[in-house]
């Protein structure tokens, strides 16, 4: 279980963007979080991934602490996949920098073989950002925390999306959480949303399994 | 048409600078020993087909020693140039470690370029003893900062792009992410940056050598060329000052404005 434990933070001389908050996200869950502009929705997506620190609390996994070194079993997956990825590395490069994805599994993420000799900015952003979600799935990923990864896309592309990651967290038994201002679409994706507002989260929806 | 002007400069300078090289380069060939044979029936002579640039006191033919001061220049400036563009680089990189060495690096920034930089390029020429590695030395350990204060704001602001953020969640350490991500990125800085620091390092290893701390007065550098055409310069000798003078701007000017060039294409 990734387990935030009453953690707070706060960007520097400002006052706390939330404090003594906690979250629990099981392997196989997928939990949606919804919020307003500006409530810390991606700054608490950074810190349950290990990309921020918490001023306070600690967020654990199976009660240990977020590993410092070599592959984290929490990845994050940013909003705009263009600075997600190094510009002068070709796409093949980027898909393989933590592993090596199999052909089917590229297949299922609709990633063509004649993407992979391309530069990051001969892609549109629909077809990078199935590059990047590809790339975090390595073995030994456990939990994804997919801030706004759909935003962006057309509505068949976000679908094709989505079903690849769902059939991939289902095999994985991954942990999945929805960072959307869209609640339609955290309805469908998810089991539970939480929203957060003015530093506090509260649970919305109890879903039924989608 | 517009656009394409850069272009062309470039090209002119690139031009000018090749044909200087492959003169410089050939001529120890073809220019034999003219640069050290002395004539004395031939002293102090005016430009003229048999001495193209003239002669200096001693009956040494002008055109060979500005040439052959010429070469010892290039390789001095690339040296220096080369040599702190690594400094620089090495300090940059030192200083995204931890919050001591970059305080440590800053301040060594900061001191290296409240001092005036022609006085401490003097007193490490002179405590170094002068002479070749003397000078690249000097002009090395006082250029670097400029570049190093760009080249470290340059890291520390790709350490926090998401995908140098990615790389570390996916297990790459911190040396791959060094080597792959961050230097690839500042390369471009670091060659634009050496080729900016090459003419200054040659002005500098000339004004060195003219003030007296800088290479061996027998050797035929463009600085001995100029500072032993001071002596003679009120006796009307112009040639003496004037075609090493000119060749050296020649050279400074060509390598700079390449530099720039490339500078507003990157």
């Amino acid at each position: 279980m990734l387990d935030a434990r009453k953690i707070s933070f706060g960007f520097r001389s400002q006052t706390p963007l939330f404090s003594q908050l906690s979250l629990q996200l099981e392997r196989g869950e997928w939990l949606g979080l919804s919020g307003d502009s500006g409530m810390g929705k991606s700054t608490l997506g950074k810190l349950l991934a290990g990309l921020l620190q918490p001023q306070q609390g600690e967020i654990c996994i199976d009660s240990k602490p977020l590993p410092s070194q070599g592959l984290r079993p929490v990845q994050w997956l940013p909003q705009s996949p263009e600075l997600a990825v190094n510009p002068r590395w070709r796409v093949k490069k980027l898909l393989c920098e933590a592993w090596h994805p199999s052909e089917s599994l590229m297949q299922d993420f609709g990633i063509q073989p004649d993407w992979l000799s391309r530069l990051p900015s001969a892609l549109s952003g629909g077809e990078l950002q199935r590059v990047c979600v590809l790339r975090a799935l390595a073995p030994g990923v456990r939990y994804l925390i997919a801030d706004e990864i759909s935003t962006m896309l057309d509505p068949i592309t976000q679908l094709e999306l989505w079903r690849a990651v769902r059939k991939v967290a289902d095999q994985h038994h991954l942990g999945v959480l929805v960072i959307s201002h869209d609640t339609a679409l955290l309805e469908r994706l998810c089991t539970q949303r939480l929203h957060l507002a003015q530093g506090t989260l509260a649970m919305v929806t109890t879903l039924e399994t989608p | 048409m517009r656009v394409a002007q850069p272009r062309l400069a470039a090209t002119g300078y690139i031009s000018l600078l090749l044909i200087l090289l492959v003169v410089l380069m050939s001529s120890p060939w073809w220019a034999g020993s003219s640069a050290a044979q002395m004539q004395f029936d031939a002293r102090l002579m005016p430009p003229s087909a048999s001495h193209w640039l003239g002669t200096d006191a001693l009956g040494r033919e002008l055109w060979a020693r500005t040439l052959a001061g010429l070469r010892i220049s290039f390789w001095v400036g690339l040296s220096a140039a080369l040599l702190g563009t690594l400094i620089a680089l090495t300090l940059a990189t030192l200083a995204t470690l931890s919050t001591t060495l970059d305080a440590l690096v800053s301040l060594l920034i900061d001191t290296l370029l409240s001092v005036p930089h022609l006085i401490l390029l003097l007193l490490v020429a002179f405590a170094l003893g002068g002479g070749t590695q003397a000078v690249i030395i000097a002009v090395a350990v006082t250029h670097w900062p400029s570049l190093a204060r760009i080249l470290r704001a340059e890291l520390f602001s790709l350490r926090h792009v998401p995908y140098v953020a990615i790389s570390r969640a996916l297990g790459k350490s911190r040396r791959f992410i060094l080597v792959h991500h961050l230097l690839p990125h500042v390369l471009p800085q670091c060659m634009v940056g050496a080729l900016l620091l090459f003419p200054h390092a040659i002005l500098h290893e000339a004004a060195l050598t003219f003030l007296g701390v800088g290479l061996d007065p027998t050797q035929p550098a463009i600085g001995v060329l100029l500072a032993d055409a001071m002596r003679y310069l009120t006796g009307g000798f112009w040639w003496l000052g004037v075609f090493p003078g000119l060749g050296l701007l020649l050279m400074v000017l060509s390598i700079d404005r390449l530099a720039a060039q490339l500078r507003r294409a990157l």
